[in-house]
């Protein structure tokens, strides 16, 4: 890997583990010095190794640079009285041994009980998000901006706003208890759902999947199943979904990088092994008295990478599809659900449904419009496809929304 | 938007003497229907549906099997809409299935709580 592409992906992978660590280390009260000193590292690496190259092992030259920052920091006097709260001055640290444990192990317990010190119900859910992308997921303020469709100010006031609240309140880096953990998993179930359909329906123009984001999301989510408190049926249940998903990465881009439909794609690409996974999975999560969303999706999912019995399968669909609109509404929910529709009654009814959505701004309902009246009235099906095109915002979407104006207009001229 | 609960009457078994494929079929009307109102946001609480069982309990502790004068009557389940008003309500229950398994719908307004 070069340079250029090495110091992103590394930021990517690396920043939030160190970050974790050195929240865990120095306390809830200080993730921002964390950050900014997890953000120096990296600086420092981007002019270093442009200078002297790259090191033979990159992650292991961030870990002990942040390390070393760290301790330097601390044995700062002056900084040290200003910046880091009197009673941990001494009583925690002795200047001369300052431990910052970057062993896997330890990696992997700050950033699960980050994960639950971030999702804190005292701070809004959408500040919960925005924290765990940044401190979870290594994202970039202007990523969050993207990802909440507002701008990078907000998402600073946002962050800050939720950092003072967590020092304020003195939020414990621990597991929640047993009896708080279900209301808890939500927040983090949430967050990761996000951080996976970031990367498989990416909002950014330059990479049409962002294979990485849904590897790190399922990596977190796994995280949460491999320790006890945290393996609830509704965190297997959404690993399995999203193994479902993953398992047409391949089917899914083709060698140009350009989007291909569920309807066009080759299933010999699909990836058996993520299917059987997934459904190891969903077997694993029907325990328990409560069916979550994520039990509902998946099984939505599941169904999506059968093919022996297309009547059977979209009958399937569309009654999951009910219930999980039943258990929690969401547009996207809605218009799937009516495509659904269309494949179990036929395009016309389902337009009568569709046409009742009122979902006029959504660059999707005008897709699927034109998807519905391209047998039924091909003038239409343009005019809809053309609204599509011109409100949305994604650039993968508007190929594919441009190719089917083209094929369509020449079915019309013929 | 406001609420409005669509209460539901029929038979006491209105499953009885239907085929197994009859009934299959009219669950997936409800379903249908009841996705239809999920997917525009119209279902406020998917509600709950009502058993046979049934005792009545009347002042001075006086308990009787089942309160129903007429077994046409009997209340076999209840959901919450959201609607601008009563008449958009009543559109809403309109395309419900029990109308063509001999059953009726009741809709009417709910107080807000805190209301007077």
């Amino acid at each position: 890997m070069q340079e250029k592409e090495l110091i992103p992906y590394l930021y990517r992978t690396e920043f939030r583990k160190i970050t974790a660590v050195l929240c865990r280390s120095l306390g809830i009260e200080h993730i921002s010095i964390a950050e900014d000193l997890v953000g120096d590292t990296f600086l420092l690496a981007a002019e270093t190794w442009g200078l002297k190259g790259i090191p033979q092992n990159p992650a292991a030259w961030l870990y002990t640079v942040a390390k070393n920052k760290a301790k330097d920091l601390l044995k700062r006097n002056t900084l040290f009285s200003q910046k880091i709260s009197p009673q941990i001055q001494y009583a925690t640290y002795d200047k001369n041994e300052i431990e910052i444990d970057l062993s896997v192990q330890n990696i992997q317990d700050s950033q699960l009980q980050m994960m639950f010190a971030i999702c804190y119900p005292g701070i809004p859910p959408e500040a919960q998000i925005g924290l765990s992308l940044r401190i979870l997921c290594s994202f970039s303020i202007d990523e969050i901006a993207d990802a909440f469709l507002t701008n990078k100010e907000t998402i600073n006031k946002r962050l800050y706003r939720a950092k003072e609240k967590l020092k304020q309140d003195n939020v414990k880096i621990e597991l929640p208890s047993e009896n708080e953990i279900d209301k808890r998993i939500e927040n983090v179930l949430t967050t990761l759902y996000l951080l996976f359909n970031e990367g498989y329906y990416s909002s950014n123009n330059n990479a049409v999947l962002r294979k990485d984001l849904c590897l790190e999301a399922m990596r977190l989510t796994h995280m949460l199943t491999e320790n006890e408190t945290t393996n609830k049926p509704a965190v297997t249940a959404l690993l399995a979904l999203m193994c479902f998903h993953a398992s047409r990465f391949e089917a899914r881009v083709d060698s140009d990088g350009e989007l291909i439909l569920y309807e066009d794609q080759d299933i010999s690409l699909w990836n058996r092994e993520l299917i059987l996974q997934g459904e190891r999975y969903l077997n694993k999560a029907s325990t328990g008295d409560y069916l979550s969303k994520y039990h509902w999706e998946a099984a939505i999912a599941y169904w999506h990478t059968t093919t022996n019995n297309e009547k059977q399968k979209w009958e399937k669909i569309l009654s999951l599809y009910n219930q999980l609109l039943i258990t929690e509404y969401s547009p996207i929910a809605a218009l799937n659900r009516t495509y659904a529709l269309s494949k179990v009654y036929g395009n016309e009814e389902a337009i009568v449904e569709a046409e009742k959505l009122k979902l006029d701004n959504n660059h999707l309902y005008h897709c699927l419009l034109g998807e519905l009246y391209s047998e039924v009235d091909i003038q239409k099906a343009i005019e809809h496809l053309l609204q599509a095109l011109k409100i949305s915002r994604v650039a993968a979407d508007k190929k594919v929304i441009k190719n089917k104006i083209s094929k369509l207009g020449k079915l019309k001229n013929v | 938007m406001n609420e409005f609960a669509l209460i539901f009457r029929n038979d006491f078994h209105p499953e009885t003497g239907y085929s197994p494929n009859k009934l299959q079929e009219i669950m997936q009307q409800w379903q249908v229907w009841m996705g239809n109102m999920a997917s525009k946001g119209q279902l406020a609480n998917s509600g709950t549906r009502l058993g046979g069982d049934g005792k009545a309990i009347k002042p001075s502790n006086v308990v009787t099997n089942g309160p129903y004068a007429e077994i046409k009557e009997m209340i076999t389940g209840i959901i919450v809409v959201k609607a601008g008003d009563i008449n958009e309500a009543t559109e809403i229950a309109k395309g419900c299935p029990i109308l063509n398994a001999g059953g009726s719908v009741e809709v009417r307004n709910i107080i807000p709580i805190g209301a007077n």
